[in-house]
């Protein structure tokens, strides 16, 4: 499977925030985008998922197969938000998301234990500290599985220990053959990954 | 989408899902009536069903705001728009419908034979403005949809989304209303305005979610 972007450009409210952004990713490789604060690293992710317009160019996924025409269909979209309901418990949640995005991948008690959230799913994710918030997040891309992670500063608010734990579930996401775009200024522990300078 | 009709349940019901604040503004409605009207049993009775269907009305209206603001505010809206593949968004907005429906306004389908003792109703009559409205609120809550997917990025979009939808429900509460009246007063049909209110729940059906989709596919910024 690949991730092909051409002469993306990408605008907000009109004005043109990049252009001519091109990058070619194979099974198993990662892109780090990074750059100042603006420069487009959301708006980037976001034109990719589709969840923006492309304002020119293209940016498609190759070989997906019937499982995965479209790079909606075939990524994992983390976000600023974490898309959890405060008022559900961290496993109703996540047992939410995987029925709805299907293609079940990981159990959600194992999703949790992976990311060091294992004790604590009975509570309801109001409860829970930022960190913990973004890790129940990370656990949502393990239930249901997409060849495609993308994610924009997925560390953020994560301590230490859990930059390591996802940088080693990063890892063997692309081991498997997955693939990641991942805007972020802190280093995120990929080995081998490309990196996309944005802006200047 | 089973499991979204059921999660969108449960967070009907928990703590802030608001799913009595519609039974309780209906209920507010209800009872001033017969104080502002006056002691006038035969009046309140020849009133009662056009006065519940137009308190089920605004208190269906009450909660429709909250229906695509909540998910968007979590980013659970940008997921739902990017499972379009798997799921059909006109779906996904039908199933969120659905399970707004049977939070939000089947408790006031259920009160409202309760509050028609209040306006000195028969019970046929009682009976019939119930079934209207088990009918025709589903259609106030899919073109309420429509509504809300237009009005989710604003901050405050309660008032406008009442004020877009409010004409557009007009047909659903005449319909009812008269279907209502057929059931009592003998000359007046009961089932051709029955039937038209059934027609109209069905086409907003399709129609309600459809735009409700357009709009929530292009609102995404």
């Amino acid at each position: 499977m690949r991730l092909i972007a051409e002469n993306l450009g990408g605008e907000r409210g009109g004005d043109t925030v990049f252009s001519d952004i091109g990058f070619a990713l194979q099974d198993g490789q990662a892109l780090v985008v990074t750059g100042p604060n603006g420069s487009g690293k959301s708006t980037l992710l976001r034109v990719i998922a589709g969840l923006l317009p492309v304002a020119e160019g293209s940016v498609r996924i190759e070989g997906g197969g019937e499982a995965f025409p479209s790079i909606a269909s075939a990524c994992h979209y983390l976000g600023h938000h974490n898309a959890m309901k405060t008022a559900l418990s961290v496993a109703e949640n996540l047992r939410f998301w995987r029925d709805f995005n299907g293609t079940g991948h990981v159990g959600v008690e194992a999703a949790l234990d992976m990311v060091g959230l294992g004790s604590i799913g009975h509570l309801p994710f109001g409860y829970l500290s930022t960190g913990q918030r973004r890790r129940a997040a990370i656990a949502k891309l393990l239930v249901s599985h997409r060849p495609l992670w993308l994610l924009d500063e997925p560390t953020a608010g994560l301590d230490k220990a859990s930059e390591g734990r996802f940088a080693a579930l990063m890892t063997r996401h692309c081991g498997a053959g997955g693939m990641i775009v991942a805007a972020t200024h802190l280093p995120l522990g990929l080995d081998g990954a490309k990196e996309l300078r944005m802006g200047g | 989408m089973l499991a979204l009709f059921l999660r969108d349940i449960r967070l009907n019901i928990r703590a802030g899902g608001g799913a009595l604040t519609g039974v309780i503004f209906f209920l507010a409605v209800i009872a001033t009536i017969p104080f502002g009207v006056g002691p006038d049993l035969r009046l309140l009775a020849r009133i009662g069903p056009a006065i519940l269907w137009i308190g089920a009305l605004l208190s269906c209206l009450l909660g429709l705001d909250r229906l695509f603001q909540a998910d968007r505010e979590d980013g659970s809206l940008d997921l739902l728009v990017l499972g379009n593949d798997r799921h059909m968004l006109a779906l996904t907005v039908l199933t969120k419908c659905l399970a707004h429906w049977a939070g939000s306004v089947l408790p006031l389908v259920i009160a409202a034979p309760l509050l028609g003792l209040f306006m000195n109703m028969e019970p046929l009559a009682i009976g019939a403005t119930a079934l209207t409205l088990l009918v025709g609120t589903p259609a106030i809550t899919f073109i309420g949809a429509a509504g809300a997917a237009v009005a989710v990025a604003l901050p405050r979009g309660g008032l406008l989304i009442s004020v877009l939808v409010l004409p557009l429900t007009i047909p659903v509460l005449i319909f009812g209303v008269s279907a209502s009246y057929g059931a009592t007063a003998n000359p007046d049909p009961f089932l051709q305005p029955f039937l038209i209110l059934a027609a109209l729940t069905l086409f907003l059906a399709v129609l309600g979610p459809v735009s409700a989709a357009l709009a929530l596919r292009h609102g995404t910024d």
